[in-house]
Formats: structure tokens, sequence, C-alpha cells
């Protein structure tokens, strides 16, 4: 049948392109070259090295980071999509495309554009300062990374769970209703559960690349913030130890699969929930 | 039916890969490897017109982005203008072409005082593209005191309105000069006074910055900034009411040079391209554009006297006794890293 | 929720996402190169912008990679979400973690491993090489995408169709294809928008003169941006935003395919 061969053009790109990288960066992340003879030896002294406070203390910066930035989105994101949903049709498309529009403006130069808004002398600071309102230290500190990860992310997760949001069964909400459901018990129990795949999909969108981004808080955060994404680019560029650097991301990949495998619990149950119609 | 799709999108993954493998063009080309907005585009276009060989033009962000590039070897970049460090480095590591200087008769435009460089104390491998040095700017109306030291940025009296530099070597370098201590030291002591100095700083630092720092020091977000000379000239050309300091504990003398890597497969052509870059004219006309110092005695004669009269662009050489350049630290690279990070992490 | 609360939010979410757009729009008038300072009204960027040989040729890559790199991707990527709702779960879990490895891996982590891919094979880096990591990076995005729709479609819809008399290609047309329709545009949408605005793993993929504008941009960052890419910017913007307008007034009486 169609289905069982149509991943099959993914399958063997995937292999040639995702895993045979991946086992190339595993097989750096094992190994470690002697500084004297050169030779290549197995070792697990990268992964060791790794798990030193000060590594952690930066991995757990970045996963917390990335966490409220993503908690952050889905608050923002969820009414915003449901906005979208909601809109008439026509205009649906519109929308989703104007909303998605500002991430095709080159990243540095919007985030070199929010330093200028957000600046001592910026825009924000100088509107207060003509509404006679005490300034603002906006910028070159976590708050501003923050800012920046969800600015950056927010249509990640906005779009995955409108579309989802467009096609929930209307004859589902109105059957609640005529038992007696008010709006917020509809949200709760019908709108949410259904748009789960919607909502992980987001969530995967979003944390995952947060948890490696580091322009952001170079920028933002007045390279105040070591993060893991930092860590890694340092390994492969300045120090040239492409071992080390594998290891962490190894690391870094086993955690993130794990964390994601915990997520999609969530999801299995809410098919069964579908399918009882 | 979706057999066939299958298959064809398979054959088109086949044929996009096979494409890649295909040789490229026989046509005489040059592969230019440079810094972004860091030459005149109409030197190249001039370049093509007296020679008719085409330039294939590539940017980099960084000396190590460059550097991994070179090393992996898919394109055979012709030249490459990487800094004083990194030429070390990859003269270290066998990855350059030696300069044969008969075929670069300009070379001897370039002023003595850059010739024979701790880098590339032969001149077999580089030439002297641009040079500068690293100080404090500072804005006048800001800081009424006479900047000097180093010491400056430490000073409580400017709490929030420091920035520092958001590069490893560049700042611990500060650190390092005002303990009196080598920029390019391998005593892992050292390194650790100079990290503490800098955790101290922390509280009276606004950021570490990269490139924007221009930008902020003329939205006057800071008094005062570490920053490259090329960095204060586009400041003190653009607005009034800005000056650059010279710390007397000395800093970091730097230079990007142009080489030829050893991949490259127009070796000739290559020569050519060196020599017409420090071609009086062709010099100048860059320096004029890049604004930042130039090696070339044909190009700096012919600056304008403002530019040559400012002392961020043209010291007068007793300011830069104390001046260092930046040497490759080898495996010591790591301690660097470590600190750094210790520094960054707290 | 009352419409003007709704209305309210809207504003405030796309005024957010719209900020810095419009404060680069701005500075590609002012006749000052910083945006610390502003010199007055001028469109000597945009001037200059037309004679710029290299920020041309950026473009025209950034546009031909992101284009077709979205078209591949999206139909490999819909074809595979189809195939991977259907696998059992232990394929199916296997898949999904390996599609899952792009999205997370730092870029640098993608971009050289994949440099050292081309390298072993003897690549030659240009356009080949440059499309092959656009188009690996971006089809785990529409995957995302388009899972979530199939999801939600009830289990046997295809099943239903064709006990009553379609075809299984018809079937697909008529019944799955509409429906999975919003989340495959979605993900064509996420791959464009990824695909312009690469640096680090472009950077490690191309090479041959070929090259686009995040790295241009990248790259002028150590002399500061030139002001053209401001200009170019709004151009770009601006040329979206008209294409939409106009798509807009002339499908007015369509109706939408999901109804």
């Amino acid at each position: 049948m169609f289905r069982k061969h149509s991943a099959f053009p993914y399958v063997l790109w995937s292999a040639v392109f995702i895993i045979i990288p991946l086992l190339l960066v595993a097989g750096y992340s094992v190994t470690t070259k002697d500084s004297q003879t050169g030779e290549v030896l197995l070792s697990l002294e990268n992964y060791q090295k790794f798990f030193d406070p000060l590594y952690i203390k930066v991995l757990w910066r970045s996963v917390r980071l990335a966490g409220q930035a993503t908690i952050i989105c889905l608050a923002l994101g969820y009414p915003m999509a449901m906005i979208l949903a909601n809109m008439p049709v026509k205009k649906q498309r519109t929308a989703a495309l104007l909303f998605i529009l500002p991430m095709w403006m080159n990243f540095l130069l919007r985030t070199y554009a929010w330093m200028s808004i957000l600046g001592k002398n910026g825009i924000v600071n100088r509107v207060l300062e003509f509404l006679h309102l005490p300034q603002g230290h906006f910028l070159y500190n976590e708050g501003a990374v923050l800012l920046g990860m969800v600015y950056n992310f927010l249509p990640f997760m906005v779009l995955p769970i409108y579309t989802v949001l467009t096609k929930i069964d209307v004859s589902l909400i109105e059957a609640a209703e005529d038992l007696g459901a008010n709006a917020a018990t509809v949200l709760r129990y019908i709108i949410v559960p259904l748009s789960v795949p919607g909502i992980i999909s987001g969530i995967t969108m979003v944390f995952m690349p947060a948890v490696s981004t580091f322009v952001i808080s170079a920028l933002l955060g007045g390279g105040q913030f070591m993060l893991v994404g930092n860590l890694v680019e340092q390994q492969f560029l300045l120090v040239n130890n492409w071992h080390f650097g594998s290891a962490i991301s190894m690391i870094l990949m086993v955690l993130i699969l794990i964390s994601m495998a915990v997520l999609n619990r969530y999801d299995t149950s809410s098919e069964k929930e579908v399918n009882m119609i | 039916m979706k057999k066939f799709a299958a298959l064809s999108l398979v054959f088109v993954m086949i044929m996009t890969l096979l494409a890649g493998c295909a040789g490229g063009e026989e046509k005489l080309v040059l592969n230019v490897y440079n810094w972004g907005d860091y030459i005149d585009e109409s030197i190249l276009d001039d370049f093509e017109t007296e020679t008719g060989i085409r330039v294939n033009y590539e940017m980099f962000a960084t000396n190590e982005d460059m550097y991994v590039k070179l090393k992996q070897g898919g394109t055979k970049y012709d030249v490459a203008f990487p800094s004083d460090y990194m030429i070390e480095k990859m003269m270290k590591e066998d990855m350059l072409q030696e300069i044969d200087m008969s075929k670069v008769p300009n070379y001897s435009l370039i002023m003595d005082e850059f010739k024979g460089l701790d880098f590339d104390p032969d001149e077999k491998y580089s030439v002297p593209y641009m040079w500068g040095t690293v100080g404090i700017i500072y804005n006048k109306s800001m800081v009424t005191e006479p900047v000097d030291s180093w010491d400056i940025l430490w000073d409580e009296k400017y709490k929030d309105n420091i920035l520092m530099m958001d590069s490893q070597r560049d700042t611990l370098m500060v650190a390092l000069k005002k303990l009196g201590y080598s920029m390019n030291t391998r005593s892992t002591e050292e390194l650790e006074e100079a990290k503490q100095l800098l955790i101290d700083q922390k509280p009276v630092v606004l950021a570490y910055v990269g490139d924007n720092v221009v930008d902020m020091m003329l939205s006057e977000e800071a008094a005062m900034a570490v920053v490259w000379s090329g960095q204060a000239i586009q400041i003190m050309s653009e607005q009034e009411g800005f000056e650059y300091a010279y710390p007397k504990e000395g800093t970091n003398l730097w230079f990007d040079s142009v080489v030829i890597p050893k991949t490259s497969e127009n070796v000739e052509v290559a020569h050519m391209f060196i020599d017409f870059l420090n071609r009086e004219d062709i010099a100048f006309r860059n320096a004029d554009y890049i604004g930042y110092s130039s090696p070339n005695i044909g190009a700096v004669d012919q600056l304008s006297e403002e530019l040559k009269a400012m002392s961020a662009a043209y010291p007068e050489m007793d300011k830069l006794e104390n001046a260092e350049i930046f040497l490759d630290p080898g495996a010591f690279i790591e301690e660097y890293n470590r600190i750094w990070t210790e520094l960054k992490a707290e | 929720m009352s419409r003007w609360l709704k209305r309210i939010y809207a504003s405030v979410i796309f005024l957010f996402l719209y900020a810095p757009i419009i404060v680069l729009i701005i500075f590609s008038f002012n006749a000052g190169k910083y945006s610390g300072n502003w010199e007055g009204f001028s469109l000597k960027w945009y001037q200059a912008l037309l004679t710029d040989r290299s920020i041309m040729k950026a473009l025209y890559y950034t546009v031909l990679i992101a284009v077709l790199s979205s078209l591949i991707s999206t139909v490999i990527g819909t074809l595979a979400a189809l195939g991977i709702h259907h696998m059992k779960p232990l394929r199916k879990n296997i898949m999904l973690n390996v599609n899952n490895i792009p999205v997370l891996n730092p870029d640098i982590v993608t971009g050289v491993a994949l440099m050292t891919l081309f390298g072993f094979f003897k690549m030659q880096f240009g356009v080949s090489t440059l499309l092959i990591a656009h188009i690996t990076f971006n089809i785990p995005y529409v995957i995302l995408s388009v899972l979530p729709k199939l999801k939600q479609l009830p289990a046997d819809a295809l099943e239903a169709a064709m006990d009553l008399g379609a075809t299984p290609w018809y079937a697909f047309r008529k019944v799955i294809f509409p429906e999975i329709l919003p989340g495959i545009i979605t993900g064509a949408l996420i791959a464009f928008t990824l695909s312009v605005d690469d640096f680090v793993i472009s950077f490690f993929t191309t090479g041959g003169g070929v090259t686009n504008l995040s790295i241009a941009i990248f790259a002028m960052a150590r002399r500061g941006i030139k002001p053209v890419i401001n200009a170019l910017s709004t151009l770009m913007f601006g040329t979206v935003l008209g294409l939409l307008l106009i798509i807009n007034a002339r499908s007015g009486d369509v109706t939408e395919l999901d109804v």
C-alpha cells in the first residue's frame, strides 16, 4: 500500500544525512586525540569532563531558560492560536502569513532592532521620559533574553496549534454546551485535550532549538550568560576540541529526547478520546 | 503509481547528490575568502576587467569559522585574510602556501615596521592588509578626567557605563596587561589572577558586547568601551566628542593579512591579486573605503590629512611600546577557554 | 471572550512581533550610517542597493535555496508523515526520534557534521550541498506540522471512503489531502522561514562563491551592518506584503478548502 512506502524516501534521506552525521558526532565523542602522538584513542573522558559543576551549571541555565521561554510561548501563543482559528476563514490564511512574515527579516537585524528599542536611550525609554515616567533597565538581564527567545519562537508555537484548532469538531462543543458546560469547561475538557497534538508539536519546535540557542543571550543578555550553545560553539571553533564538543551535543541530545518521550505520553491518551466518538 | 512517485523522489535525490560530485568549470577563477565588508568591491571589478579572471567572493564572520572551512578543503580558496594568531596556527599546521615575494613587487610599499612581524618573521606566508590596536574609546561629555590606563574600566564612578568585549582573548588581555603580564601568557596562575580581576569588575560592567559596540557608543548607551581602533575610527568619524586612549600598560597590536591557502589551485593568480591589492591606487581606494589603518605607504600618503592625524588610526610609535601581537596558544587554549567559561558562568 | 478583548490581545501580539520590523524600516530611510544617529530622511541606501553586486547575488541564492528546499522538503516530509503515522509503535518511535535530531542539535553540530560528510564523499561545495543541508533541517519541521493533522483524522476515514467505492488514490486526494492541507502549508511556510534565516549551517555547507543573505549579514557584523541591508529588508517585506494584499483582494469571493 501507498502508506507503507511513502515514508521510504525520508527513511533513506535520514539514513544518509541524519544518521551518518550522528554516528560521526558519536564517534568524535568517544575518542580523544593524544596531543603528542596524534593517535586517536577510544575514551570516555569527554563525557567525564562534562560532569563538572561548571558545565552542569551552564546546562541547567540553558534548560531553565528554554523551559521558561516555552511556557511563556504556550501561555501567550495558545490564545493567539484560538483567535486566529476563530477568524473568518477568508482572513485566516492572510493572518497566519502576517504572523510569520517578521521571521523573514534576518534574525541578527531583528535582535539589533530590539536593542535599539530597549536600550538606555532606546525608543521605550525615550517614550517613558516623554511621559515623565521612570526609565527602565531593560537589557542585559535574563528578562531580555527571555523576551528575545519568546519573540523568536512564538510563531512556531502558534502555527501548529492553530492548524489543529481549525478542525475541532464543532458538534462536540455544541453537545457539551447542551449538557450545561460553560466556556471555561468547554475549553478545559474539550478544546485543549483535542489540540494536544498541536501543542506537542509546538513545544517540540520551541523547546528543542531554545536549549541550544546562544546568539540571543550574547546580544540581549550582554554576553553575561554562558549557555550550552556557546559552550558547544567554543569547543568546535575556538578550542578545536571536536571531541568534547561532540560529547556535549550527545549529552544534550539524550536529555532532550528523554524529555520529549515523557511529553509524548500525553499524546497517546488523547488519541483514544477522539476515537471514542 | 505511488511507488512511481516514491521512486522518482529517490531519483531526484540521487541526481542532486551526483550534481554535487561533478567537477567545476575550467575557466580561470580567483576564489577570495574575506571578512564581510572588508574590501572596496569595485576593486574586484577592476581586477576582473584588467586580467579577465573571474572573482568568486565569499565571506566569513570570524577567524575560527574561516579556519574550519579552510581545513576541510571543500572549496579551494586562493586568497584569504586571517588575523595574526590564526596565521601562526595555519603556518604550524602547514596550511599555507609560501608567497614568492618576487611575484609581489608592490610588497616594497609595505612600511618597514610592518615587515617581519612576530607571527611570520621570515615574511614568507603573509602580506599585511590592515592593522590596528585595541584601546578605550570614551565619550568626552561623560568622562572628564584623562584616560590613560586600563584601571578606569574598574572605576565605580562609571558603574553600568562600561562596555567590555565579548571576546575571550581580548578581554583576558585587558586584565593581564593591567596586572603587568603578557597577553600570551602560558601560566595558569596569571590567568587565574586575571579571571579574579574580571570577576571583581563584573558589577560595574554594563555588558560584554560584540560587533554592535559602535551603535551603542553613538547612542550613548555607555560612557566608555574597549574597542578595536577600526571601530574607534568609525565612531569618531561619525560624531564629535569621542576620544581614543592607548593605555600605558600596553595593549594589543593586531594585523589582518592576506595569505594563500595550500589548497589553492590558482597560485599564480593569487600572487597577481596580492600584488594588485598593494598597488598604490588600489591600496589607497581600499584604505579609504574600509577606513582602518593601512600598512601600505603608497596608500597612507594619499589619505586625507584628517585621517592621518587621527591618533586612533595612525598613532605615534611610542604609544605602541608595550603593545603585543597575539600568538597562537596551541593546546593551552583549553586553559584560556576554561578560565573564560568560569568567568562567564559566575 | 469579548470581541474587544480579543482584538486588543491580537493587536498587542502583532505589535510585539512587528516592533523591530518597524524600527528597521524607519532606519532604512536614515541618512546616517548608524542606528544610533538619525540624520534625516534619505533614499540613498535604496540607490546603493541597486549597484551592490554581492548583496544582489546573495539575495538570488537565498531565494533560490529557500524556494527549492521548502518545496522539496514539503513533498518528502508530507509523504514521510503519512508513512510514519501508520507505522507500528516501535518503528514510529525510532523515526520520530531520528526526526527530532536536526531540530535539537545546535546548528554548529549539524553544520560541521554535514560539512564533514560532504567532504568525505568528496562533493563539490556549492548549490547542491547547500540545498541538501537546507532540506535536511527543513523536513523535520514539515513532519511536525503535518502529523498533528493526521492524528486529528478519524482512523478509518480512508477505509470508509474506499468501502464506498473510491480508489486509494481518489480517497487520498479527496478525503485525506484536503484535511491535512493546512498542516502542509504551515510546514512549507516554516521551512521557507528557516531557510531564509539560516546562517551557521549554510556557512559550513556552502562554497564555490555561493553565499546567502544571512552569511553576508553575519559576516558584515564585525564592520557594522551596512544600511543597504535595511533597505533590502524593507523592500523584501514590502514585496511580500504587497503580494499578500493582492492575493487577498483577488480571492475574496472564493470559498476556502476547509469549510
